[in-house]
C-alpha cells in the first residue's frame, strides 16, 4: 500500500518535471487543448443563456388577438362577449392608445412614435387560457381567427415550440462539435506523449532492465496527459469566463433595447467541473493509448 | 541458486553465441565469467538476468524456471539482481544521486528512505561527494562506480556485472574489484563477466571460462 502510494507520488513528480522541462512545448499543447475545450464549452454556455432568456421572456403561454385597424367599439364589445363564452381563463384588453403609450415609454422609441402621423397600432386582447396544452391553444387560436374584425391571432407557444426544436438542434450540433474536439484533444495528447516517450527512451529502457513493470513506466505519462488536460480545462474555463465578461455589457444593452433586463451568466460550477473532468480524462486516455502503442512497438 | 542446464543461444541470422552451457552458481559465491571477446560472456549474463531467452536448455534462478516465467513476472525476477551493464546505461538527464534513486523509485521506496539508501550506496563506491554531479562530468572509473552504486542500491541478492573494469587503468580496476569483494564479503552473490584474465585465480573466486560459446573447464 505504502509502496503503491510512493510509486504514484514518484509518477506524479516525474510527470510534473517532464511537463516543466519543456515549457514551450507544454504551453503550446496546453493552448491547443484549452481552445479545443473552449469552443464547445462556449457553445454550451451560449445555448444555456439563450434558453434562460427565452424562458424568462413573458408571453410564453399566451394568445395575442389583434383587431383590425378599422375595428370599432361595438366590434370590441362583440369580441369581449365571445371571449366570455368561449374561453376559460383570464384576458386583458389593451387599447391602441395604451399600446402606443407603452411603446413611447420604451427607450429610444419616443421620438420615433411622435413622428408618426397616426397611431399604427391595433387594439388587442392578451389571453391567458387555463388550458395551455398546445392542442387546446391551437384550437382556440383557430376559433378566434374566424371571429369578425380579428386581423391576426398570435399563438405565443408556437414560437416557443419552434425555438425549443432549434435549441435541440443547436445542442446536438454543439455535442457533435464537442465530440470532434474531444477526439482532437486525445490526438494532441497522443502525439505529445509519443514525443515524450521518444525523449525518455533511455530511461524507459534502463527502468525495464532493472525491474520496472509496464504499469510503472506507463504511470508518469498517464499523469502527464491528465495534468496537461486538466490545465487545458482550467484555461478553457478562463477563456469562457473572460468571453462572457466581455459580452456582459453589450448583451445587457441589447436586452434593454428590447425592454428586457437580462444578464449574461458565466460558466456554471457544473460546466467548469465538466471541463476539468473532460480535460483530465481525455488527456489520460490519449496518454494511455500512446504509451500502450509505444510499449508494444518500441520503435 | 542459479542453475543453467544445456543452455544454448542462437541469434537470428544463425550465429550461435552459446552452446550446451551447464553451470551452477551457489548463493554467496564470487564467480568470474571469462573468455575472449565474442566468447559469449555478455550473452550468458543477459540470459541469467532474463533480458534474453535461451533458444535451448533451461535456466533456474531462485527456484524459478525462467522459461516458465510469464512476462508480467519478469520485473519482479529482475529485482533480485543488481545489474551493471557493459555500456553502463547511466542517465545523463539527472545527477548521480538521481541515477541511484531510480531502482528505489521503481519498488516504491519512500523518498526519504530512498535518498538515505542511495547516499549509502554512493558512499560505498566513494562517490558521495559527487552526488550532485551529472554522470557526464564523471571520469570513466567514476561512471563505472556510479553504475555499481545504482546496482546495489536495492540491496539485491545477486550482483551481476558485465565488464565493470573495461577501459580502466589497473589502479581504478583494482578499486572496483575491492568494491565487489566487499559485497561478496557480506554474502551477496557476485557474478562478473570480464575478458581480463588477471582476475582469474583470485582468492575465494571461481572461474567459468567460455570459449566460442562453450564452457571450458
Ligand atoms: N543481439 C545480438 N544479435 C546477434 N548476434 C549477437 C548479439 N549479441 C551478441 N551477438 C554475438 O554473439 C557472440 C557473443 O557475444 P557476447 O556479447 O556474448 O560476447 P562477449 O563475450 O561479451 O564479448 P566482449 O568481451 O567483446 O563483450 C558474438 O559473436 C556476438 O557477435
Ligand atoms: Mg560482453
Amino acid at each position: 500500500m505504502s509502496a503503491w502510494f510512493n510509486q504514484h507520488l514518484t509518477a506524479l513528480r516525474d510527470a510534473l518535471r517532464r511537463l516543466t522541462a519543456t515549457p514551450l512545448n507544454s504551453t503550446l499543447s496546453l493552448f491547443v487543448i484549452g481552445i479545443a475545450l473552449t469552443l464547445p464549452a462556449a457553445g454550451w454556455q451560449l445555448i444555456d443563456n439563450v434558453q434562460r432568456a427565452a424562458s424568462s421572456a413573458s408571453g410564453v403561454q399566451q394568445i395575442s388577438l389583434f383587431m383590425a385597424l378599422n375595428a370599432e367599439r361595438k366590434d370590441i364589445a362583440e369580441i369581449e362577449s365571445r371571449l366570455k363564452l368561449a374561453v376559460a381563463g383570464r384576458w386583458r384588453f389593451i387599447s391602441r392608445e395604451e399600446a402606443l403609450k407603452r411603446l413611447q415609454g420604451t427607450a429610444g422609441m419616443a421620438d420615433l412614435i411622435s413622428s408618426l402621423p397616426k397611431n399604427p397600432l391595433p387594439d388587442a386582447f392578451v389571453i391567458d387560457p387555463v388550458d395551455t396544452s398546445p392542442e387546446a391553444m391551437a384550437q382556440m387560436a383557430k376559433t378566434m381567427g374566424a371571429w369578425p374584425k380579428v386581423a391576426h391571432v398570435q399563438l405565443d407557444a408556437a414560437w416557443v415550440k419552434r425555438f425549443d426544436a432549434l435549441l435541440r438542434i443547436a445542442r446536438l450540433a454543439v455535442s457533435l462539435l464537442a465530440a470532434v474536439f474531444a477526439a482532437a484533444l486525445v490526438v494532441v495528447t497522443f502525439n505529445t506523449i509519443r514525443l515524450q516517450i521518444l525523449a525518455h527512451a533511455a530511461e524507459i529502457e534502463v527502468a525495464r532492465l532493472i525491474g520496472a513493470t509496464d504499469a510503472w513506466i506507463r504511470r508518469p505519462f498517464a499523469y502527464f496527459g491528465a495534468i496537461q488536460g486538466l490545465l487545458g480545462g482550467v484555461l478553457a474555463i478562463l477563456l469562457v469566463v473572460i468571453g462572457s465578461r466581455l459580452l456582459t455589457s453589450p448583451v445587457a444593452e441589447l436586452a434593454e433595447l428590447y425592454g428586457a433586463s437580462f444578464t449574461l451568466e458565466g460558466p456554471s460550477v457544473s460546466l467548469a467541473a465538466a471541463l476539468l473532468a473532460a480535460g483530465a480524462s481525455l488527456g489520460w486516455l490519449g496518454a494511455l493509448l500512446s504509451v500502450n502503442l509505444s510499449l508494444k512497438h518500441p520503435d | 541458486m542459479i542453475v543453467c542446464s544445456n543452455v544454448g543461444k542462437r541469434y537470428p541470422g544463425g550465429l550461435t553465441a552459446l552452446e550446451n552451457v551447464s553451470c551452477e552458481i551457489g548463493a554467496g559465491e564470487l564467480v568470474f565469467v571469462t573468455g575472449h571477446s565474442g566468447a559469449g560472456k555478455s550473452t550468458l549474463a543477459r540470459l541469467i538476468a532474463a533480458i534474453e531467452r535461451p533458444t535451448s536448455g533451461s535456466i533456474v534462478v531462485n527456484g524459478q524456471n525462467l522459461a516458465a516465467l510469464r512476462g508480467s513476472a519478469l520485473p519482479y525476477l529482475r529485482r533480485n539482481f543488481g545489474l551493471v551493464f557493459q555500456d553502463q546505461k547511466l542517465l545523463f538527464d539527472r545527477n548521480a544521486l538521481e541515477n541511484v534513486l531510480l531502482p528505489l523509485a521503481i519498488i516504491g521506496t519512500p523518498i526519504g528512505e530512498a535518498t538515505r539508501r542511495a547516499q549509502a550506496a554512493l558512499d560505498k563506491v566513494g562517490l558521495l561527494d559527487r552526488a550532485k554531479a551529472n554522470p557526464i562530468a564523471l571520469s570513466g572509473g567514476e561512471q563505472q562506480r556510479l553504475a555499481i552504486a545504482r546496482a546495489v542500491a536495492n540491496r539485491p541478492a545477486i550482483l551481476l556485472a558485465d565488464e565493470p573494469t573495461a577501459n580502466l587503468d589497473t589502479n581504478s580496476a583494482a578499486g572496483i574489484l575491492d568494491i565487489f569483494h566487499a559485497f561478496h564479503q557480506v554474502g551477496v552473490t557476485v557474478i562478473i563477466a570480464t575478458h581480463d584474465p588477471q582476475w582469474s585465480g583470485l582468492q575465494n573466486a571461481r572461474e567459468l571460462r567460455l570459449a566460442h560459446g562453450t564452457l571450458a573447464s
